[in-house]
């Protein structure tokens, strides 16, 4: 070789590690490069290596799944032993169309009950006091024990688990509670989850179900929480609920961190009343929003994991492994589905389930295609079934307990994510705790101020979203929407029914049973949701047993914030 | 009244029983942002709550955001506003409206629906003429 020609690139090959030499080359072959950071606002490298995953924490090596920090999985079989329950949100006009809704996604697969009322229903109202234009389109009109009961025809509720989006006062469950009893259900074998019971996640990012005061929410949850420890012992009355805020603008970093503070914040409510962690802590549910940044959503939900597996012990003194398992539910991000070419949604849907998947998941959703355009469809629903049922089936996605553990990336992302998520939990802290934050309106601006972000960030085209601001064609949304509506007949005819029916139950007991929970409202030892349960078996209906309530501990006023 | 010295008032609100305010509270934003005096209110709103407020804040137009079916009940609102005589505002909707639900919308006086998907600048551009519009209107008819 001739020293003579270009010595120092010669030298250079020499002493060069590979590591060096891929930077360099990187670095001529990109030129100048966009920084490129995840929603969360962590600086995404193009390469990682074993020194990025050392570098943070003291995670490594790896635990094995089942155990604590549970970061792979809270099981030790996770999805090889059992796949995910299969939860589709139904909720459709009358209980009668909402039991056939039901029954044919049960024979297409679906594993579960989960009940989505009216939003009349969500916002404390019976149907006859509200517009009728509203009703049942997009939920199940049940405003007493007798909708349950026809809703859940033909459904075992002493064998199948049923999830009733049921913020405070929980007046679904005290209809389904009295509907077992008149068919003989003995309500230790329920199991389920009051969906959705978190109210301050309600509050904080969709008015939709927020009927009480914050101090009368607050303290429902915690009767309802008793209550259930008590005489339903396998159903889940703690759903603390992360969805809602990341759909309003949380980053997922943020999404993870207000939900892991509120349900510190429930956990210490239910010790400051005298409960013992290790008996409650074992019910507390998760439920999450799945997106479609895909690394970023696998890593926030194993950073959450480590962090709640440590957050039990250490702050909570939770002794039983049990406690210390964070189990979730996924529903993949509305949000990310665009109204353009709604086709494509179906690809989206399929990777946000993926990353709920990969990232250990118990229970999962996925949207329909057509949720940009309109409620789901029968149509769009069957096919967020089937997607879910080939992702289990068909691609073989189950067969390995966390198969992106030890990645590089992965592990260093979960690193980050787990170091942001802690240090938005401290200003959580710092300003008294998740009740305290969400009363001053703290949680709502830095939500909002993410929501704007994310909003600059797609109008200015550095956030691609496909069919809006980039490749769009010229296309006919209507042939994608296929509007359900209920049929205006059967919605009067429920609705004389119910008139009928309110006629002719006892005055003296409506009465009673109203009386009864005005006074253990007033009673701080008392517990309102087995007065709520007792108000269902006098036929009560919810309106009555919402407007009670509101007079009692105060009417909601939703806090908002531009 | 010069263009120069116009400032566009908008009323930002949700009518009916959905409380998903993402979109609202981000379309308030940009409108005050773009220079127009913002009315907002938080969700759930009766019809008549809006027609009071339009009247009392002299807004010329009003931006109603439905996510789940409270579009249905703009029909509605628009007989309400023509009963107090606020002919002159300019209603606009934004928000999931689907295709074979619009013409009625259209129909009963709605000016505009913006889909997902609609950039900010092109609202709030819209509502900006649709605001002159509207003072026009009230130029000539003296309402």
């Amino acid at each position: 070789m001739n020293k003579s020609l270009s010595p120092s690139i010669e030298q250079d090959a020499v002493e060069l590690t590979p590591q060096l030499a891929w930077e360099q080359e990187y670095r001529e072959s990109m030129g100048e490069e966009r920084p490129v950071e995840n929603v969360s606002g962590i600086p995404i490298k193009p390469l990682y290596g074993p020194q990025d995953w050392q570098r943070y924490g003291d995670h490594n090596p790896l635990s094995y799944p089942g155990q604590a920090d549970y970061t792979r999985g809270i099981y030790a079989t996770m999805h090889r032993g059992r796949t995910w329950t299969q939860r589709q949100l139904i909720g459709l006009g009358t209980p009668a169309d909402y039991n056939a809704r039901l029954r044919s996604l049960m024979d297409d697969g679906a594993t579960a009950v989960s009940l989505i009322p009216c939003n009349s229903v969500f916002r404390g109202y019976d149907m006859d006091t509200v517009d009728a234009e509203l009703l049942g389109t997009c939920g199940v009109v049940a405003n007493n024990v007798d909708h349950m009961e026809r809703s859940l025809e033909g459904v075992d509720v002493g064998k199948i688990s049923c999830a009733m989006n049921d913020p405070s006062p929980f007046t679904l469950l005290a209809f389904l509670l009295i509907a077992a009893e008149r068919r003989g259900t003995d309500w230790r074998t329920i199991t389920g989850t009051s969906n959705q019971s978190d109210y301050i996640s309600h509050f904080v990012a969709n008015h939709m179900f927020y009927r009480l005061s914050l101090p009368g929410a607050r303290r429902v949850l915690l009767d309802h929480i008793a209550y259930c420890k008590q005489f339903v012992p396998r159903w889940n009355p703690m759903s603390v609920v992360g969805q809602h805020m990341q759909q309003a603008g949380a980053t997922p970093a943020e999404a993870m961190a207000f939900t892991l503070s509120t349900a510190i914040q429930n956990a210490e409510d239910c010790i400051a009343r005298g409960m013992q962690p290790d008996d409650f802590l074992p019910r507390f549910t998760f439920f999450f929003d799945i997106s479609l940044n895909f690394f970023e959503e696998i890593a926030k939900f194993r950073a959450g994991r480590r962090i709640w597996s440590r957050i039990t012990k250490d702050r909570l003194g939770a002794k039983d492994p049990r406690s210390r398992r964070f189990k979730f539910h996924g529903q993949t991000s509305g949000v990310d589905l665009t109204r353009q070419q709604p086709l494509n949604n179906i690809s989206r849907v399929t990777v946000q389930a993926m990353a709920g998947i990969f990232g250990g998941l118990q229970s999962l959703h996925t949207d329909a295609y057509d949720e940009a355009l309109a409620c789901p469809s029968e149509f769009g629903a069957r096919i967020a079934v089937a997607t879910q049922n080939i992702l289990r089936e068909e691609s073989h996605l189950t067969d390995v307990i966390d198969p992106l553990g030890g990645s590089f990336y992965v592990e260093a992302l979960t690193d980050q994510m787990e170091e942001k998520i802690l240090s938005i939990m401290k200003i959580v802290d710092d300003a008294g705790g998740m009740y305290k934050a969400v009363e001053s309106g703290l949680v709502q601006r830095m939500l909002g101020a993410s929501a704007q972000r994310f909003q600059n960030r797609v109008d200015s085209g550095e956030q691609i979203v496909v069919g809006v601001n980039a490749y769009k064609v010229d296309e006919d949304a209507s042939a994608h929407t296929i509007v359900e509506r209920p049929d205006p007949a059967a919605m009067q005819a429920h609705m004389d029914g119910f008139t009928a029916w309110k006629r002719e139950r006892s005055a003296v007991e409506v009465d009673k049973a109203l009386d009864h929970l005005t006074r253990t409202a007033e009673d701080p030892s008392g517990n309102l949701f087995g007065a709520i349960v007792d108000g269902a078996r006098a036929n009560l209906t919810h309106g009555e047993i919402c407007e009670r309530l509101r007079r009692d501990l105060g009417f909601g006023q939703p806090l908002t914030i531009v | 009244m010069t263009a120069k010295d116009f400032r566009p008032r908008v009323l930002v609100t949700k009518i009916g029983l959905d409380g998903h305010d993402r979109g609202s509270r981000i379309v308030a934003a940009a409108c005050r942002d773009a220079g127009m005096e913002v009315v907002y209110t938080p969700p759930w709103q009766s019809i008549p709550a809006v027609v009071k407020l339009a009247l009392e804040e002299d807004v010329d137009v009003i931006g109603i955001s439905s996510l789940a079916t409270d579009h249905l009940i703009v029909p509605k609102l628009m007989a309400a506003l023509h009963e107090a005589g606020l002919n002159r505002v300019r209603v606009v909707v934004g928000g999931i409206v689907p295709d074979n639900e619009q013409a009625q919308l259209i129909e009963s006086g709605v000016r505009q629906i913006f889909h997902p998907g609609t950039t900010l600048d092109d609202i709030t551009t819209q509502i900006s003429t649709y605001a002159t519009e509207a003072r026009l209107a009230a130029a000539e008819t003296g309402v």
